[in-house]
Order: structure tokens, then sequence, then C-alpha cells
């Protein structure tokens, strides 16, 4: 029995030492690299546009070989994101934990106070891109530019529907951003999923939609669907002939990021490492031909950068969700 | 013609020697995949990933539809072996599919769900070459009124799932409805039920959590006690005959697989639906149509045939709103979706027109994973019933493992193994009390769908209840789904009449 | 079993209770031009569960249902300890998995099963507690590549990742 238990509690003894000796030996290494499978969060459900360009990522980080360890997603849809914001920052100061995030990033944590996250404290690896937003009606209804399609909505009333991914995010935001400049009633009805959302528009069941391009590309290349205008600075390269609303007499433009972060308390070497990473990806072939074809835009940031790009989003949405009374 | 040629076209390219490699070794996997409890198609993206780099996308579609295909086959394995749906389109398979394996019969029941499997997939694959792209347009034109009339009916179909008990069975649907309300309210945006502000609660209760909770853990539960734990082995014997005699007996329920084809598939074909109420529905037509109910979840291959039939076609099915709409009907096809990405191939309706050598070499890459799947499934019938014939003290542990990893693997939280693990218990000990425990499974899948399909219609029509039968496509379905709700209620009240006098003397009489 | 039925019953009717004050959180009403608020489907899908809840009570009393009737102990004292046991084992694993992982915890829950309820011999028993984490570590991490919770023995494993992955 004795000699069992000694047996017992030499056991982890040998196992530490072991793990001491793994441990020292790396550290010879200057770069910092991971040394087990790098978590990679999605702020967002499976098959929406956040996801698909996570997988993206991961795809070209294990094809060009970027990373010695996999990078692999996992899914953490719940609560608009919040789910993911507190699980990254439960991991502190873990170093094999990076998120991929969009504007939930900020409007999540404004939403819901009680989560006590604060966005701006998250270690600002990359923007890989900023996403567009294009406002799209159903071609039956014959509209063609703003003017009838504001005068459509006026005469519909809050029988008008937009129908958008989610409560309280991007597309709400433009919903009530259109009914306060153009004194609109427009209904919002909110979705689970920018894909739904471009069918509820094709299928009529919706009038209007501010799809991101990739989101209606489908419906658009087969005529179901047209642009009316972008919420973008200059036209988008994909639809030439699209105004922006600058040029129909309202400077606006809204985005929709698509950054990686790091936990808060990730180390310096890890973000150097991250940093790289990224970097790489958004230089990459892959990347580039993805963000040319489905209309995104941004270039990449990183660090202090980046925080400064955050602080004034962050007051932006602040803002907006003040108007329409979310928080 | 021409689609029968860029059909034949798909096969031959699915057909060459490297492509038809990775359809073996892509349904071997899967079937592996598949039969893990919690883990389904979804996982086999991440063998996926690498195989992409190697082979041309063709290849790597080919390769992504056998592990499909080898994970659904996979799903009714653990469904009738350990009594686990390994994913949710194989609920309905444990309702006979288990029962079949305790009395021995798991050959029989793996033989009818392999068979099944194969005719759904057949006829959808027929049906989809015929009439994809015209369906399209009726899948267009689902809203959400459209898709919570579809809930009502398939709640209607297993009206007469529940057990004899009227009260319990419809708690066990209430809860089930209620758990599935936890997490994110789509429609508000606002968090609730999130007990004691627990973030895991945030992304809701996974359907796969109760289910290898009940049926994993709670069934294991239930065994120990009924053999007080000794060792006991499972009858099960496995020889060619027996499988030969199984496959010959599968003509009877011919009828059943067809009509559980044709309800897959077109359910299956509607956005946001897929192949899980499908299936539901199969089983629950083929129970109502049955000359015998009462015969079902005790141990009809009918009722391993119908849900399994369907949930293959159903499969077939919800390629079509995935690969014209852009909206994926499940987890693994938003994972193909993804896939689609990454290979340059744009979903809408003109994926039809522009990359037809696409489409049809996946619909063609389908059918030929469906046919190996078969076969695989067959050979691997005896090493199925040697698992079986373990005993129960070596099985027990390795299936408690097995839930243990299987629930934390698709959220890779353990909180939800917690979870399990409550619900295996509490579940262990209402289903003691007669508390069924199937329609509660059941709603916590559906009841997320009808919820927000109900509250979207009613925001669009500006709250009025007329949108659901004003519509054309919603009005007839709700019309079926209320007379479903009436059937019981009116076979209740005429039985009360018949024996009412019978039961004042029993109750008496106690 | 007479006793276990209604209390079951009168347990699930509190916890009825307890989802419909929770559900009140999000308005539980109609909301004009908006149909049900946030809280109503759980609310009223609650009150359903309280009112079957009552009907079970009210069926008890009755003595319709056969658990009703019954006179035999819910547990008989040998499963109540079997189904304990187990219980509780399996609760230990999950809690250790916390601390030590899911390679620490497996081998441990198989000894204690197979040796001290299944009996087997210490080859099987061993065969198992060291053949089931090693599958599964292939299985999982390496070809299906889910990272499973390691704990404290995480270190163990970067030698591991470095060769297979």
């Amino acid at each position: 029995m004795n000699l069992k238990l000694r047996r017992f509690a030499v056991l982890p003894l040998v196992l530490t030492a072991a793990a001491f000796f793994v441990s020292t030996v790396n550290v010879a290494h200057a770069a910092w690299t991971p040394r087990k499978p790098v978590e990679f969060v999605i702020m967002a459900g499976p098959g929406g546009g956040a996801d698909k360009m996570a997988r993206l990522m991961q795809t070209v980080i294990e094809k060009h070989n970027f990373s010695p360890k996999p990078f692999i997603p996992v899914n953490k849809p719940g609560g608009s994101g919040a789910e993911a914001l507190v699980h990254m920052k439960s991991k502190k100061k873990d170093n094999h934990i990076v998120m991929v995030t969009l504007n939930s990033f900020y409007t999540t944590p404004l939403r819901q106070p009680n989560l006590r996250v604060d966005p701006l404290t998250f270690k600002p690896i990359a923007r890989m891109a900023e996403d567009t937003f294009i406002l799209w009606v159903h071609k039956d209804a014959g509209i063609t530019n703003i003017e009838q399609f504001v005068d459509a909505a006026k005469k519909a009333g809050s029988k008008w529907t937009m129908a958008g991914t989610g409560k309280g995010g991007e597309d709400e935001l433009l919903t009530s951003f259109l009914n306060k400049t153009y004194g609109l009633k427009m209904k919002y009805v909110p979705f689970k999923g920018g894909g739904r959302v471009a069918k509820e528009l094709a299928g009529k069941h919706a009038n209007s939609t501010v799809n991101n391009p990739s989101e209606a590309l489908g419906f658009y290349e087969s005529g179901d669907v047209v642009p009316i205008v972008a919420f973008t600075k200059d036209r988008l390269p994909l639809f030439p002939d699209t105004p922006t609303m600058g040029e129909v007499g309202v400077p606006y433009s809204y985005f929709m990021q698509r950054s990686v972060v790091g936990t808060p308390g990730m180390t310096d070497d890890a973000y150097e490492f991250y940093k790289g990473v990224f970097e790489k990806v958004y230089n990459s072939e892959e990347w580039k031909a993805y963000m040319k074809k489905k209309s995104l835009l941004g270039d990449f940031l990183s660090g202090n950068g980046l925080v400064d790009y955050w602080k004034v989003n962050n007051e932006t949405h602040r803002k907006m969700l003040k108007e329409i009374g979310e928080i | 013609m021409e689609i029968i040629q860029l059909l034949l076209d798909g096969f031959l390219v699915a057909l060459e020697p490297t492509n038809l490699f990775l359809v073996i070794i892509g349904c071997a996997v899967g079937l592996f995949i598949g039969a893990m409890p919690g883990l389904g198609s979804v996982n086999g993206v991440a063998i996926l990933l690498p195989v992409t780099f190697i082979v041309p996308p063709t290849s790597a579609i080919i390769f992504l539809a056998a592990i499909y295909y080898g994970a659904m086959y996979g799903g009714a394995v653990s469904s009738i072996m350990l009594g686990i749906p390994g994913a949710s389109t194989a609920v309905a398979t444990t309702f006979d599919g288990r029962p079949l394996a305790v009395q021995g019969k798991a050959d029989m029941a793996l033989v009818a769900a392999a068979v099944a499997s194969f005719a759904g997939g057949t006829i959808s694959v027929i049906l989809f070459t015929a009439f994809a792209p015209p369906l399209a347009h009726v899948a267009l034109a689902f809203g959400s009124a459209e898709e919570f009339a579809l809930m009502l009916l398939a709640f209607g179909t297993f009206i007469g799932l529940g057990g004899d008990d009227i009260p319990k069975t419809i708690f066990s649907i209430l809860i089930g409805l209620v758990l599935s309300a936890v997490g994110l309210d789509v429609l508000s945006g606002q968090p609730r039920l999130i007990f004691g502000d627990i973030p895991g609660f945030f992304h809701g209760i996974n359907f796969l959590v109760l289910a290898i909770g009940i049926y994993g853990i709670g069934e294991i539960l239930w065994t120990i006690e009924s053999s007080r734990g000794e060792v006991q082995v499972s009858q099960a014997v496995v020889t060619v005959r027996r499988i030969i005699d199984s496959l010959k007996q599968m003509g009877k329920s011919i009828k059943t697989v067809i009509m559980g084809s044709f309800v897959g598939y077109f359910v299956g074909l509607l956005p946001a639906a897929g192949a899980t109420p499908g299936s539901i529905m199969a089983y629950g037509f083929a129970k109502t149509m049955s000359k015998d109910p009462d015969s079902y979840g005790k141990g009809n291959v009918d009722g391993v045939a119908a849900p399994e039939s369907a949930n293959n076609a159903a499969s077939t099915g919800s390629m079509l709103p995935m690969l014209t709409l852009g909206i994926p009907g499940s987890p693994t096809t938003a994972i193909l979706l993804g896939g689609m990405v990454i290979w340059g191939l744009e979903p809408g309706p003109r994926l039809f027109v522009d990359q037809t050598e696409f489409v049809w070499g996946l619909i063609a890459s389908l059918y030929v994973a469906n046919f190996f799947s078969v076969v695989l499934n067959v050979a691997f019938i005896p090493l199925f019933i040697w698992v079986l014939k373990l005993p129960f003290t070596i099985l027990a542990p390795v299936i408690f493992v097995l839930c243990v990893v299987g629930g934390y693997a698709p959220t890779q939280d353990m909180h939800d193994v917690w979870l399990m693990l409550i619900f295996g218990v509490v579940g262990y000990l209402m289903r003691k009390l007669d508390y069924p425990m199937a329609p509660m499974v059941l709603a916590i899948v559906l009841g997320p769908l009808a919820e927000s399909s109900l509250r979207q219609a009613l925001l669009q029509s500006e709250g009025s209840l007329m949108v659901f039968i004003e519509r054309p496509i919603s009005g007839p379905i709700m019309g079926v789904a209320l007379l479903l709700f009436l059937l019981p209620v009116f076979k209740a009240i005429k039985a009360k009449l018949t024996n009412s006098k019978g039961e004042v003397n029993a109750a008496s009489g106690g | 079993m007479r006793r276990a039925e209604l209390i079951m019953a009168i347990v699930l009717a509190i916890f009825s209770a307890y989802l419909m004050w929770k559900s009140t959180e999000l308005p539980i009403g109609w909301i004009p031009e908006e149909g049900p608020g946030g809280g109503a489907f759980p609310f009223w899908l609650s009150t359903g569960m309280l009112l079957s809840c009552l009907w079970i009570i009210w069926r008890w009393f009755r003595r319709v249902t056969p658990q009703s009737r019954s006179n035999l102990p819910y547990f008989d004292s040998q499963s109540a300890t079997l189904i304990g046991l187990v219980a509780v084992a399996l609760t230990a694993m999950i809690g250790s998995i916390h601390w030590i992982g899911v390679y620490g915890a497996i081998p441990f829950f198989f000894i204690f099963y197979m040796k001290f309820i299944g009996r087997h011999s210490w080859l099987q028993t061993s065969a198992f507690a060291i053949g089931a984490p090693v599958v599964t570590f292939f299985f999982f991490e390496i070809m299906l590549h889910i990272t499973l919770p390691k704990g404290e023995t995480e270190p163990l494993f970067y030698p591991l990742y470095d060769l297979f992955l």
C-alpha cells in the first residue's frame, strides 16, 4: 500500500519535470510561437459573413504554413456576441486564443453593460477589412433611385418592412438612420443571418434590405434585387452605377469592421506573432481576391492605429444606439 | 435531357480513381464520426481542409459529400445501437431502432436503416434532377408565415408520439419548448432566461446536450437499474443469412420508404427547415397511416425505415436552398457554403446556370457516396454487433466517456457537459415516473424555429393573425396541422364515451 | 412510488413557477402591431407547465395513474446504492476534468468503473484506462482538430502537438 502510494506521489513529479524541461527548451528561440493549437473564436454563427471570412483566413494560414500550429475555429454566436466577449475576457492572459469580430464588438457591450466588457481593452491584432452596406429593393418594386424609394416608403408608412440581421445591430442602425433622414416609418424585422435576409427580399416578404454586397450578390447577379444607394464614401468598383449617400445629398458612410483581436493580457511577443500571421494573410493572393469579389474595403490596421479606429467607432455607435433608444 | 447528360458527366467525374478513393475513405471516416454521439458531419470539415490543398475543388466536394453521407449513416448507427441520436436528424430513428436493438434485432434495424437511406437518397436524387430549378421558386415563396405553419404541422405529426399519460406528455412538450427559448431572443435582441447570469446560457441549450443527457446518461442509468449492474451480455447475433433475410423483409416497408422519401425531400427543400422536421414528420405520418400504430415505438422496422429514408432524402433536398438561395439549412450545409467561398463559388440563383459542372458533380457525388455508405455500413454491421456484445460494465463507462466528450465537442464549453449531466439524471428520475422524453427532445429542436417564425410573421403583418390563414401556401398547411391536432382529441372523446364505464370500475377497484 | 410521484410534480411545479418569474424579465404581453413580446413565449408555456403539474397532482389525489397507486419503493436500496455510486463517479469525473483534464479523468473513471463496479481483471481495466485516452487524443485532437480541456496537464501535451500537428 505504502509503496503504491509513493509511486503515485512520484508520478506528478516526473510529469512536472518533463513539462519544465519541454518549456525551457523553447525559451532559446527569440520569437514567440504557439505551443498548441490556437482557439479561433468567431463572434457569429456558422454560415454568416464573419464565419466564412474566418474560415477563409484559417485556410490561408494552413495552406501557406503561416503558423506552426493550426488555428481551430469555434463559433460563439450566443447573445449577439456576448458569449464570445465574456469568453475572451475570462481568458485574461491566454496567448493561444484570438477572436474575429464585427460591429457587435461595440454594440453588444454598450447594450448590455452588465457584461462589464470594455472592447477597447482587447489586444488590437489586425483589421482585415471593412465590409460595406448597400440599400436593396426587389426589382418588381420598380424603384431605381433614392427619390423613388423615399416616395414609396413614405406612402407605405409603417407597412414598409426592412429585413435585417439581428436586433440593435448594423442593419437596424442603418434603418433608423434612413428613417430619421427621410422622415420614414419603415418597420424593421430582424432575422438570423444575412443569407436569410437576402432571401426575404428576393421572395418579396420584405420591401427592402441593407445587406452587405457579399450577402446579396447571388440575387443581384440573377437580377432579382436592385441596389439603390451605397453607404460608402466612394462608389464601389463592383457596383459602378450605384451612387453613394454623399452623391444623393447626405454625406454619410457606415462600415462593418472585420478585425482580429487577442485577450486583454496577451503578451507583446505573442501579439507580434499574430500580427505577422494576419498581415501575411492580408497580403495573400486569396485574401486580395476575396476582398475584391465581395466588395470589401479597408487597409490593414494594427496596434495603436486600430485602437484609434475603435475609439472613433465606439463613440459613433454609442451615439447611434442612444438615438434609437437602445441604451 | 440536358440535365441527364450533365448528371452523367458528374458521375464520370465522381468515379475517377482518385475521387473514388476519396469517396471510400470519406464514407468510412464519416461513418465513425457520425456514430460518435455529439459529432456529426460538421466535424468532417476539419479533415476536409487540408485535403482541399492537395486535390482540386471538385474532389474536395466529393470528399465532403462522402463524409456527409457517411455521417448520416453513422448517426443512425448510434441511434440504433446506443439509443443516442448523434444528430437531430436521427432522433426519430431511436424511437424504434433502440427497442429493436434491445430485442436483439440490431442487425435488422441497421439493415433497414441502410436500405431505407439508400432508397431515400435515390428517390431524392431523381426528384432533384427533375425538379430542382422550378422548385427553387417554391422555396423562395416560403416566408415566415409558411415556416410557422410547417412547424405546426411537424408538431401535429408527433402529437401521437407521447405516452398515455396526457398531462405528463403536455408537460414534456412544454418544457422542451421553454428550454429552447433560453439564450438570445432574436426579435428583441435581448438575452433571456440566463439562469444565474452564467455566460454558458447565452448560446442557448443545444439540442445535443439534452439528447445526449437523456438518451446517453439517462438511458445507461436506466439499464444499470434494470440489469442491477450484473454483467449482462446483449443477445445480439449476426450471420450473413440474417442480413440477407432482413434485406428480403425490407420489401414490406417499401410503401413507408417511398412516403418517407417524398416527405423528407419536400420538407428538406424549404429553407431553414432541413432534415430534422422532415424525418420527424415522416415518422409521424408512417405511424398515423399504419394499420398497427401501437407497434411503433416498440420495435417496428417501419419506424426505422420512415425517418431514415426521409433524412437522407431531405439532405439532398436541403442542398437546393443552400445552392440557390445561399441559406444553410443545417450546420453542415453552412460549412459547405463556407467551402464554396474558399473555392470561389457564389451561391445564388445563377449557380445552376454558371456552375453546372459543380452542381451536378455535387449531386452525382452525393449519390455515389450514398451507394458506398450502404455497402460499408452493411459490411461493418458485424463490428457494431461485436461492440454491443461487450460486457455492460465495459460498455457503460465507454458510453459515459463518449457522452462527456461528445457533449463538450460542439460548443467546446464545460458548461454544456454539466448541463448534460443534470439533464441525464433528472431525465432518468422523470422517466421512472413515466414522463415521456421524446416530445421534450423534439420540442427543443423545433421550438426556436416555431417561435421566431411566428413573431417575424406577426411583425410583418402588423400583429394580424390573418396572415397565417390568408396566404395561399400557409393557409392549407395550417388546415392540415389543425386537423392533426384535433384527431387525438376526437379519438380520446370517442374512447372515453365507450370506455367510461370501465374506468370508473377500475378507479373504484384501485 | 406514490410519494415520489407527488414530490416530482411539486418540484416541477416550483420550477415552472420559477421559469414564469424569470420570463417576466422581458415583456410577456401582446405588443400592438408587433405581436407577442420577448418573454411571452416562455412565460405562457411555463404557465402551461404549471397547469399540467397541477393536473398531475390532481390525478395523484384521484389515484388515476399507476404510479399514484403503487406502493412499491421508488428505488430499492440495492439499485439506489448502485445508481448513486455511478452518478457520483460521473460527477467526480466531470469535476476533475477542470483540474486534471479529460486525459487525466478518463483513466481514473475507467479504473473505478471497470475494477470496482465491474470487477474486471487489472489487465482488461488497464487496457481500457490507457487505450481510451490514446484513441480519444488521436481521434479528436489530431484527426478532427477538436481541442479537449486539459486543465493542469496542458504543458504535457506540447511535445505531442509538436510531433503530430
